[in-house]
């Protein structure tokens, strides 16, 4: 089944004057229920906007993006802040925790967003935690954490409201590579438990955990291919 | 239930918020403490004038007209009272024999004499000549001994009954009863003294009196005198068909005809209530101008810190977008942070205003009424959410992917 069609999708920015920067300029896309899914490119193709674009952070200047079968195009801010909450799960590179809550409150930061109850909240928190990894961390505000852990705690929060999709923009992007293995043995395993992952990132091993790879080139799709060698990780 | 998680979560915010930018929070909250402040202790002194001036008019006595030749309150030239004529002992009478519905009358006449006592000298007490009535007609009361009697009264006895800083000059240290004062160069015996009524009108009240019998006061000072006739009514009976009444009799007693107006007043303590009323309303006004000036520069300073927090937090906004907050989360969120650095700095400002208040009680009889707290706070969240919304707003209206990228 389709999560995500995305049709004839442009985003122009206005740089104001007669000047227009064309960040996308016309990408179809089609994502299905648990694929694993890796955005490719070069720096400025337009990555990261599509990314926007499909977690409803950003809406496209022209085109048609059905999320669910449903048109969030010309959605308002509110509606999209509502999927953003419930069917999406942001992993970012620079994780984006909030500096003054500890790890259990930023997980918990969705849930109460979504108006669950305190003792529910706590309960689903802690089992994200615990599947990242964090049940003896969840005290520790982000700068006492290490980088793979704040990503973590980052993956935790993604994961609390079960969204249909999680999107993540070059998450080992700030991490070394041995960190960077293990987030990707995280992502592995939320894969194999069903669900939808879409990874952005621009190195060509990280992209092969994936098993499918989109590749954009100045705001277009130059590829989009399966991965014949799929790189698979254990815990190990 | 999602309206209260995120006014909770507010809360929080607010508060981590405040606690990480301590110093920056008491410096923006203290045009809002200086405002409270300034709110509470104009009320506070209106509360003590107000008292004062309670427990001063009721020195006139509830119920008690005054025939005058003066008003107390007067609208017009003065010229036309002075030239009026003195009003003569027979009103007194007439109005005794005529008015139906007055409980007591009793006239009085008053002249400045030197009192004696052994070596003591009081310069300027009030000699005060009037009848056994004068007790039911004014705002006096006897703290010890007694008053006038009737037989005293009409017999013109050599006296007296004193106030009580006439006490305090001439008897500092012993019981005045029984005890011979030289009034002029005459001795009167004191058989009475009277409660301290204090008060804002120092001469009119019986503090610095000295009661004798009208006879006597005659007798020794001259019959020829204008005289005030304090009137008490009847319980029950309406204060102005009394005044009715008697604005008929004094007329045809002073013999004035149909076109002439009132050559008289009859001046009582409501008077100087509604006088005084408008008088307090001016003050208070006046005071909460200044002191709204200065809560609104309070609340400028909080818009002011308020989006230097918003652009500071920028990011911090973007996140909790891209995770779900609504516009109308972060518009709480922000709102409720500035509401709660100005509740603080009322609260702030009314811990300031206790003691300020206690010492303002020295001065003037008074206390913080307990209405200011429910007001200060009330202004404070008032001046919170207004000086907040502007922020607020801004940050509401924060696109999350610009937000995000904010460093
Ligand atoms: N807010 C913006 N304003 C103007 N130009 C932008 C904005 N966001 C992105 N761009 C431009 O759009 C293009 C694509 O950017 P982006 O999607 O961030 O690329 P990538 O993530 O692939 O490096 C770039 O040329 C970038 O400069
Ligand atoms: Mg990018």
């Amino acid at each position: 089944m389709e999560i995500i069609k995305l049709q004839q999708i442009k985003k122009y920015y206005d740089m104001g004057g007669a000047e227009e920067v064309h960040a996308l300029r016309g990408v179809d896309v089609n994502i299905g229920q648990n694929e694993y899914v890796a955005i490719m490119g070069p720096s400025g193709s337009g990555k990261s906007t599509l990314m926007n674009i499909i977690g409803c952070l950003d809406t496209p200047t022209t085109g048609l993006y059905e999320f669910n079968k449903v048109n969030v195009s010309d959605m308002n801010d509110d509606q999209l802040a509502k999927i953003r909450n419930k069917e999406i799960g942001f992993v970012f590179q620079t994780f984006n925790l909030l500096a003054r809550s500890n790890a259990l409150h930023n997980v918990e930061l969705p849930l109460i967003y979504a108006g669950i109850n305190k003792s529910e909240r706590r309960k689903l928190a802690m089992q994200a935690l615990e599947q990242v990894g964090l049940a003896d961390r969840v005290m520790h505000k982000p700068n006492e954490l290490s980088g793979g852990q704040r990503q973590r705690v980052a993956i935790a929060r993604a994961l609390v409201t079960s969204p249909s999709i999680i999107l993540a923009d070059e998450p080992t992007g700030n991490l070394d590579t041995k960190t960077g293995d293990e987030i990707m043995v995280l992502f592995e395993e939320i894969h194999k438990k069903g669900n939808t992952i879409i990874l952005v990132t621009h190195e060509e091993y990280i992209a092969e955990h994936a098993k499918r790879i989109i590749r954009l080139r100045d705001g277009l799709v130059e590829i989009d291919e399966h991965v014949k060698r799929r790189k698979i990780m254990n815990g190990e | 239930m999602n309206f209260l998680f995120e006014i909770k979560e507010g809360l929080r915010i607010a508060f981590y918020a405040i606690r990480a930018n301590k110093m920056r929070s008491v410096l923006t909250t203290l045009g809002i403490v200086i405002g409270i402040v300034s709110v509470t202790m104009m009320a506070t002194a209106i509360e003590g004038v107000d008292r004062k001036f309670q427990e001063s008019a009721s020195a006139f006595g509830a119920n008690v007209l005054y025939v005058q030749k003066f008003p107390w309150v007067g609208h017009e030239d003065w010229s036309i009272y002075r030239n009026r004529r003195d009003i003569p002992l027979k009103v007194a009478e007439d109005i005794e024999q005529h008015a139906t519905m007055v409980e007591a009358v009793a006239a009085n006449v008053i002249t400045v004499r030197p009192t004696q006592f052994e070596e003591r000298n009081m310069k300027n007490a009030f000699i005060t000549g009037t009848t056994d009535q004068y007790i039911y007609a004014s705002g006096t009361n006897v703290s010890d001994g007694r008053f006038l009697s009737q037989e005293e009264s009409n017999g013109g006895r050599p006296v007296c009954v004193i106030g009580a800083n006439v006490v305090e000059n001439l008897f500092p240290n012993q019981d005045p009863i029984g005890k011979f004062v030289k009034v002029g160069s005459l001795p009167y015996q004191i058989i009475g003294v009277l409660e301290k009524q204090g008060g804002l009108f120092g001469i009119f009240t019986s503090d610095n009196r000295v009661y004798i019998p009208l006879k006597s006061f005659m007798n020794q000072f001259g019959s020829k005198r204008d005289v005030t006739i304090n009137i008490a009514a009847k319980k029950g009976a309406d204060i102005e068909d009394v005044k009715e009444e008697l604005r008929g009799i004094i007329r045809k007693s002073r013999g004035l005809k149909p076109s002439d107006a009132d050559d008289f007043n009859l001046n009582e303590q409501e008077l100087l209530v509604t006088t005084f009323s408008g008088f307090t309303a001016v003050i208070a006004a006046v005071g909460f101008f200044i002191t709204g000036l200065s809560l609104f520069v309070g609340g400028i300073g909080i818009m002011n810190i308020m989006f230097v927090s918003v652009t500071e937090r920028t990011k911090e906004i973007g996140i909790r977008k891209a995770i779900g907050a609504k516009r109308r989360t972060i518009l709480i969120q922000f709102l409720i942070e500035s509401s709660i650095i100005c509740l603080l700095g009322g609260l702030l400002g009314l811990i300031i205003s206790y003691p300020l208040s206690l010492l303002a009680d020295k001065i003037l009889p008074t206390a913080m009424p307990l209405s200011i707290v429910g007001i200060a706070i009330i202004i404070s969240l008032v001046v919170g959410v207004v000086s907040g919304f502007l922020p607020a707003y801004r940050a509401s209206r924060l696109n999350p992917v610009d937000a995000l990228r904010y460093e």
